[in-house]
């Protein structure tokens, strides 16, 4: 008797038990039929939904069929009145989600539990009938969804509070209806009720910036209950300081607010203040402090949660004033030891960015212990930090790098190997003292590296660099081992960096000829081709003479073209006799799909009729511009602005202006269009006011003979200008026409008109339009390979600015510029930044622009301008641009 | 951000990583495959954590986790990874002890799925479709423990196990008050 007992114990410890064991979907559709039994058993039948939800939430799925079965046998559990059962009910209608034809068999039902004397009911009939019900329902409903809002009972009235929450996203029109119940519901006495209510009212107001701050202004001062509640009080009210502090200065609205809630009793709602002060725009150090006086206690909490809650703002705050952050970081650093490594690793971080000079070798101490146990994620965000640090104190840079290349040996995967690598280059690129060393490390690195997409990076990025260095040679060994030893991609890629080698360091050559030539053997086509065309175009057989200049910038100078466009070009080169001519390739980056080409394009071909439209492209501008006599011996056009809008949307004339920029010459193609069917204009002329403009000249203008309803037609006026000076001017514009009316229905024109005008808004001429935004693939390298010859660098202050991005953004349209790498973008709440632009100027001129960014005091923005270009001239006339704009 | 405070997921686990009961109020996992790839996922970063003192926190695929685990069940919150912290703990703590309350304080995998009824209807009254309903681990457990027979049936009417489980419900509701 004993024995079986204790096998029973056995079979719990080997298999566990469950009472869902071996349980199956067919078996529990079977048992579903007891709800159709006349005699209802509640506690059968709740057995039996509560497998059926277990299957759902197992992951298993009912067809169609059997989920109609399955919903039409639950309803007539409505029967029961079995409280435990209807609630299982309830679940299980919101499980099935049921379709509009059926949602039509519960209604009835629901709403009948809806006016239920039983508090429970009517909370739940009102939420599954809000989670299932469409719009037409609703507003049958909708009065007893109102009475719920008030309801005495807390447990209605947030269920009728929560599904208004959601229905307004779908029948907004309706729930707005409801805002003085839920106004009411506001002032309730229950917690959670008025956390509800909070939510909905300011979703159903939150287009309307006056009510909201009209909400937030009554509830901070009146008394909020619950601490969600609160925090979601915090929330509106940082909204609406968000909002407001473009209009007021000074004190800053409802801080007060903010730092009475760091003294809340509830820790939710002094982290939620917190944190909401922390990402005040533009927070001062004083209304810091209180915040993270908060934060620096939590951080020697007990609790995990309150450590990283706590460790995570600061860690956001430090990347904008690590000052503020430093009176923590004795707790920081107890936290580096941290049980949870999320927060060790946020520490380490923080403690990275706000660290001294002095405090930076005992931290890699400290680190270089906790690598080897943590995450790589985690890895990558040490190593991003240690690469700000590196940057921040330079002087470091040897045991900052050492490190580096410690965990670069180390194992991991690719996007912790690149994080490293990238630092790496980095440093070697920004710290001159750590070039030589840096890349014997990634010399080292790429001996033993199975990322192909990392060894040619290297391998590429050794060969820019590694000739300049003293001793160039003791790199050639590392380059050809890879040609021994590794796949054909880096094989490749290693004779283009022996080949530049030998291109750039001219002793070396001979020794680097020796090694090419072996590539010849390869069994790779492209090594093969690669080390055939170094060795034929660097040429000299190898002796030890200089290598001309144009094979050199052929070989390894950058492609100034962008990609896409060489790729579209190439799409649409058909095979012929003339061969494939790069310089075709529009070289302008289109900023949109949509937008012109303003690039100078093929040559004009053939004197067609000029399209009827207002041609778009700059091939097109080109072709009708030489199509006209006057313009013909222009020359060449340098660049296209886009349309500049001359009036006012929907007026009787619409009016824009192209300018059309040429060496010694501006156009002025004003396209017009007449927009009163009632009206005929007939010797169309824009008269041209350049008394603004002293440096230019009119020297032909064409009219337009007649321009009828809605078929767009072309003025142009043309003025002359000093050569190659990109001299600015202001026009003012009227319209000069004669009037003759139109019988709409039959097209019949008057005979007499009367003359008329119509004045048009002013037209400058900015430096902009003398610079063409083309882009580069590599800034640094265009920015060396121009060399400092003509480098002018002046600072500018450019006075309080809204914010930095917006300043970012002046400075790159007035310039006209095309932005490189990104750098338009600026970080948020970041205090500096550094802008790269790249452009060409009148005369072919190739102009790069490197410009630093920084908030000084209250934002004051202060920018240093370095300019370099291929012409002196050119270097200082962006100067005078920025400094007149 | 300036929106209600909403929670994505809420999951109790066993000590394997499979599911006990689950619930998700975000399209973030549309298919049964990627929620079971999320569960998969977080209970391995989570395994060798320890959680069962005080809840602990992790950033996972762009999400908050906090969480917590007694005997063999693992519990988990997921918020978004601008949510207060301390807000998803509080929903965790909510969960955890209104299951304790429940279970009347045999908290185990085995107790859990014999009360599989009273684990759905608890993590339906916590959260709504995303939005916190109630945290308070006496109440969440107290609108739950409402199972008994609608009170016009007398008690002479009723079956044994009924009486039994009314007799339950009795017991619960006089623990919690």
């Amino acid at each position: 008797m004993a024995q079986p007992l204790v096998k029973k114990d056995d079979d719990r410890d080997d298999e566990e038990y469950s009472p869902f064991l071996g349980i199956e979907k067919g078996a529990v559709l079977q048992e579903a039929r007891v709800f159709n039994d006349p005699q209802l058993d509640p506690r059968r039948c709740s057995q039996v939904i509560t497998k059926l939800l277990y299957l759902l939430n197992q992951g298993e799925t009912f067809t169609k069929i059997e989920a109609t079965e399955v919903f039409f046998a639950v309803t007539k559990l409505f029967q029961s009145r079995d409280i435990g059962l209807r609630r299982m009910v309830y679940l299980m209608i919101k499980e099935l989600s049921p379709s509009a034809d059926e949602v039509i068999i519960v209604t009835s039902s629901l709403m009948k539990d809806m006016t239920s004397k039983t508090d429970m009911y009517r909370a739940n009939a009102i939420r599954v009938l809000c989670r299932i019900t469409d719009g037409t329902l609703l507003t049958q409903i909708e009065r007893y969804l109102k009475q719920a809002i008030v309801d005495k009972n807390p447990v209605v009235a947030s269920a009728a509070l929560v599904s208004g929450i959601h229905l307004l996203e779908t029948t907004p029109e309706i729930v707005k209806r409801w805002s003085n119940e839920v106004q009411e519901a506001v002032q309730s006495r229950a917690a959670l009720v008025q956390f509800h209510a909070l939510a909905l009212l300011h979703q159903i107001r939150q287009n309307d910036r006056l009510a909201v701050s009209k909400l937030v202004t009554s509830l901070t001062r009146g008394t909020v209950r619950s601490p969600l509640a609160q925090c979601l009080l915090i929330r509106y009210t940082t909204q609406v300081i968000r909002e407001a502090a473009t209009t007021q200065t000074g004190d800053r609205p409802f801080y007060d607010f903010l730092e009475s809630c760091l003294r809340h009793k509830a820790e939710m709602v002094i982290f939620e203040a917190a944190r909401a002060i922390t990402e005040l725009n533009g927070v001062t150090n004083r209304e810091l402090t209180p915040a993270i006086t908060v934060l620096q206690l939590f951080l020697s909490s007990s609790k995990p949660v309150l450590r990283f809650a706590a460790v995570r703002t600061l860690n956001k705050v430090a990347m904008t004033h690590p000052m503020a952050v430093t009176n923590c970081n004795i707790d920081m650093e107890s936290l580096i030891s941290d049980q949870n490594r999320s927060i060790a690793t946020l520490a380490i971080t923080t403690l990275l960015k706000t660290g001294n000079e002095s405090s930076v070798d005992r931290l890699m101490k400290q680190i270089t212990n906790f690598m080897s146990d943590i995450a790589d994620e985690f890895k990558i965000v040490v190593v991003e930090a240690i690469r700000s640090l590196c940057l921040k104190f330079p002087l470091k840079y040897r045991s900052l790098m050492n490190f580096l290349s410690n965990i670069l040996r180390e194992e991991g995967g690719f996007e912790y190997k690149k994080a490293i690598v990238d630092s790496i280059v980095i440093l070697i690129r920004d710290i001159p003292d750590a070039k030589e060393n840096g890349l014997l490390h990634l010399c080292e690195f790429i001996e033993d590296c199975e990322f192909t997409y990392l060894s040619t990076q290297i391998l590429h990025f050794l060969g820019t660099e590694g000739p300049k260095t003293s001793d160039p040679s003791k790199y050639i060994r590392y380059i050809y081992n890879r040609v021994h030893l590794e796949n054909a991609t880096v094989r490749a890629a290693a004779v283009s960096t022996l080949a530049k080698f030998g291109a750039m360091v001219d002793a070396l050559k001979p020794r680097v000829f020796v090694l090419l030539r072996r590539c010849l053997y390869d069994g790779d086509d492209e090594v093969r081709d690669r080390a055939t065309l170094y060795l034929n175009t660097v040429g000299s057989d190898g002796e030890v003479i200089e290598t001309d200049k144009v094979v050199k910038d052929f070989l390894f100078g950058s492609l100034d073209i962008p990609l896409a466009n060489i790729e579209t070009s190439l799409k649409n080169y058909e095979p012929a006799e003339q061969p494939f001519d790069i310089n075709s390739v529009p070289k302008e980056v289109k900023t949109q799909p949509l937008a012109e080409k303003k690039a100078p394009g093929k040559k004009p071909a053939g004197l067609g009729a000029p399209p009827s439209g207002p041609p778009s492209t700059v091939d097109a501008y080109e072709k009708l511009l030489s199509s006209i006599p006057e313009f013909s011996d222009f020359g060449k056009l340098f660049k296209s602005s886009a349309p500049v809008e001359l009036t006012e949307a929907e007026t009787e004339y619409a009016v824009n202006v192209v300018k059309h920029i040429f060496d010694r010459h501006v156009v002025f193609q004003y396209n017009c269009t007449n927009t009163i069917p009632e009206q005929l204009l007939e010797n169309v002329t824009v008269i041209v006011d350049a008394s603004e403009a002293e440096e230019f000249a009119e020297v032909a203008s064409k009219p337009l003979r007649s321009l009828p309803y809605d078929s767009p037609g072309q003025i142009f006026g043309a003025f002359e200008k000093p050569e190659g000076v990109p001299a600015v001017g202001k026009f003012s514009n009227m319209l000069r026409f004669i009037v003759k009316e139109v019988d709409p229905t039959t097209g019949d024109v008057e005979d007499d008109g009367v003359e008329d005008e119509y004045q048009l808004e002013d037209l400058e001429v900015v430096a902009a339009d003398y610079v063409m935004k083309v882009g580069v693939s590599n800034f640094r390298n265009a920015w060396e390979s121009i060399g400092p010859d003509f480098e002018r660098v002046d600072e500018y202050g450019l006075g309080p600015r809204e914010s930095l991005a917006e300043a970012v953004s002046a400075v790159i349209s007035l310039l006209g510029m095309q932005p490189c790498e990104g750098t338009e973008v600026v970080a948020n709440n970041s205090r500096s930044h550094t802008c790269l632009l790249s452009g060409v100027f009148i005369g072919n001129v190739k102009v790069l622009v490197r410009l630093q960014f920084g908030i000084d005091g209250p934002k004051e923005v202060a920018m240093k301008l370095a300019v370099r270009s291929e012409d002196d001239n050119v270097s200082d006339m962006i100067h005078e641009i920025v400094a007149s704009g | 951000m300036d929106c209600c405070p909403s929670v994505k997921n809420i999951l109790l686990l066993d000590s394997e990583g499979k599911r006990v009961a689950v619930k998700y109020f975000s399209d973030e996992w549309p298919t049964n495959n990627s929620k079971l790839a999320f569960e998969k996922a977080l209970f391995a970063k989570t395994l060798r954590t320890n959680a069962r003192m005080e809840a602990e926190i992790v950033m996972f695929q762009d999400n908050i986790v906090v969480y917590k685990f007694v005997q063999d069940l693992h519990f988990f919150v997921t918020g978004g990874d601008h949510e207060n912290e301390l807000l998803l703990a509080a929903v965790l703590q909510g969960f955890f002890d209104a299951v304790t309350l429940l279970l009347r304080n045999s908290v185990d995998k085995r107790e859990a799925l014999e009360n599989l009824d009273l684990i759905f209807l608890c993590l339906d009254e916590i959260v709504d479709q995303g939005i916190i309903l109630e945290t308070d681990p006496s109440v969440i457990a107290g609108k739950v423990a409402i199972h008994s027979m609608d009170g016009a049936a007398p008690l002479a009417e009723q079956t044994i196990s009924q009486a039994l489980a009314t007799a339950r419900e009795h017991l619960t509701r006089t623990l919690l008050t």
